[in-house]
């Protein structure tokens, strides 16, 4: 079984990539789909009424969805392979996109909309430095100009990156995603897969609720606003 | 493979939407050419530069195949926006960058690696030409008109871009010198493909490819026989430009000199 991971912002696309892969693979290849998101999400359903295959969703709730989603693949690798599926499709929600839900033994793939600006990219750049392939969306809603200086944006902050433009929902230009995933290896030993990247600390008193304003009022790791040093307070 | 050696390209048929295959051999585009892509809504236009834009191979819908200079190009010729022969000027005129003209122009010709000197004056010069509102180098992106941005474009397809190949995707909704651009681009030895509606553009092309059905229906070469047509189209299109130009320096149009 091979596996996809899909991240990126909202509303870049991701869902409707995700489309055009089931659709360029079904009938012939099984394909299990996983979203992770936060409070609401209809993809799962959307897509096993479209297609027919089996689809899951996890809501992360109150914790960072990237953090869930490493939680739950173990348990989703199993159920994927339990369905017989050739491929598993896992997109993130990825939200603050410091992190980076990218692993070894999968295709990295990173979502970006080109109407998102000229400076995303560099915003990007954890969950671009990690991926494989970064699929530009929306392309048809730019100028040509625009579409170079994007394109020359995200092979700064990752040069090795397999850039792919597209209007994703007429999926012009997807062949060479469609290639990546046939050259892609399958998931060879499901337990040894890790992150490729650390994921950024995110243990504090403002992730368990507590809702003062201030450094002062918090534990774990903390920062006043011009020492850009992070210290540690706590037990 | 170098731009430089751009001679023509090449589309070998695909099929329509009901699956029959096109009724032509081969449609050869040498430097100079101009085409229009004519046909109603929804007869597959749009599809059609879209094939030659992305270079397909078989593999869109169309099942169509666009060779340049014979042969299939190399990936990175196709991928690699800054190396591809092809510059798609688009129905869309909206510049999404909250830049000046003068820095949208500098980033473009920074992310292409080239020498800077001039080329952007160069650039806004020539936009100019296409358009009867000035556009300065200090005007910002967003706050250009649908007509100044397509200009700009177009300028900059020419002179930055520099690709041999521009598609125009209906040019003539913008309000710029459609007779300008097109002699302009002639003279850079430009292939030209136009997606339009437009009487003058249709006319002043070479070949008119009639769409029907997804594919393309027929191809005509009209040569001398419109002439009669082009000169009248001419003269009655430089009218309505005066027109327009009256009418939006908030004249009264007393008169008409319409040939």
């Amino acid at each position: 079984m091979k596996l996809l991971i899909i991240a990126g912002p909202p509303s870049a696309g991701k869902t409707t990539v995700a489309r055009q892969i089931i659709k360029q693979y079904l009938p012939d290849t099984r394909i299990c789909y996983l979203k992770i998101d936060v409070v609401r999400a209809f993809e799962d359903i959307e897509l096993a009424e479209e297609f027919h295959i089996p689809t899951k969703k996890v809501y992360s709730g109150d914790v960072c969805p990237d953090h869930v989603g490493i939680l739950v693949l173990s348990d989703a690798i199993t159920w994927a392979e339990q369905e017989k599926a050739d491929i598993l499709i896992v997109e993130s929600a990825g939200l603050c996109l410091r992190c980076s839900p990218f692993l070894t033994q999968s295709l990295g793939i990173v979502v970006v909309s080109a109407i998102a600006g000229i400076h995303t990219p560099f915003k990007m750049s954890a969950m671009l430095g990690l991926s494989d392939i970064a699929v530009v969306t929306h392309t048809d809603l730019i100028s040509q100009a625009e579409k170079e200086v994007f394109r020359e944006r995200i092979c700064e902050v990752n040069n090795s990156l397999d850039i792919i433009e597209t209007n994703a929902i007429q999926g012009t230009g997807l062949r060479y995603l469609f290639r990546a995933i046939e050259n892609q290896e399958p998931v060879q030993d499901p337990g040894s897969i890790t992150l490729l990247g650390a994921p950024p600390l995110g243990v504090c008193t403002i992730c368990v609720g507590k809702r003062e304003i201030g450094w002062q009022n918090h534990f774990g790791m903390i920062r006043s606003l011009d020492n850009p040093d992070f210290s540690f307070r706590g037990d | 493979m170098q731009l430089q050696e751009i001679v023509e390209i090449t589309i070998l048929p695909g099929i329509t939407r009901d699956g029959k295959p096109e009724g032509f051999d081969r449609i050869v585009i040498s430097p100079g050419d101009t085409l229009s892509i004519v046909g109603p809504t929804g007869s597959g236009k749009s599809a059609f530069i879209s094939d030659i834009e992305m270079f397909a191979h078989h593999d869109t819908v169309t099942k169509r195949t666009i060779l340049v200079n014979g042969t299939y190009p190399p990936e990175h010729f196709i991928r690699n926006p800054a190396q591809k022969p092809v510059a798609l000027i688009t129905q869309n005129t909206k510049c999404l960058s909250d830049l000046t003209v003068q820095e949208f122009l500098g980033m473009h010709v920074r992310s292409r690696k080239m020498d800077e000197t001039g080329v952007i004056n160069r650039t806004i010069i020539l936009a100019n030409e296409f358009t009867g509102e000035k556009i300065t180098a200090s005007a910002r992106m967003t706050s250009l008109s649908g007509g100044q941005t397509r200009s700009l474009m177009i300028a900059d397809a020419i002179l930055i871009s520099d690709a041999p190949i521009v598609l125009l995707d209906e040019v003539e909704n913008a309000g710029i010198f459609k007779e300008k651009v097109i002699s302009c681009l002639k003279n850079h030895r430009k292939s030209l493909i136009f997606v339009t509606h437009d009487p003058l553009i249709s006319l002043l092309s070479g070949r008119r490819i009639v769409m029907k059905n997804g594919g393309v229906d027929r191809i005509l070469e009209p040569g001398d026989e419109e002439r009669e047509a082009i000169a009248w189209v001419t003269r009655t299109d430089e009218t309505l430009c005066q027109m327009r130009e009256m009418i939006r320096a908030g004249e009264l149009i007393r008169s008409v000199s319409c040939g």
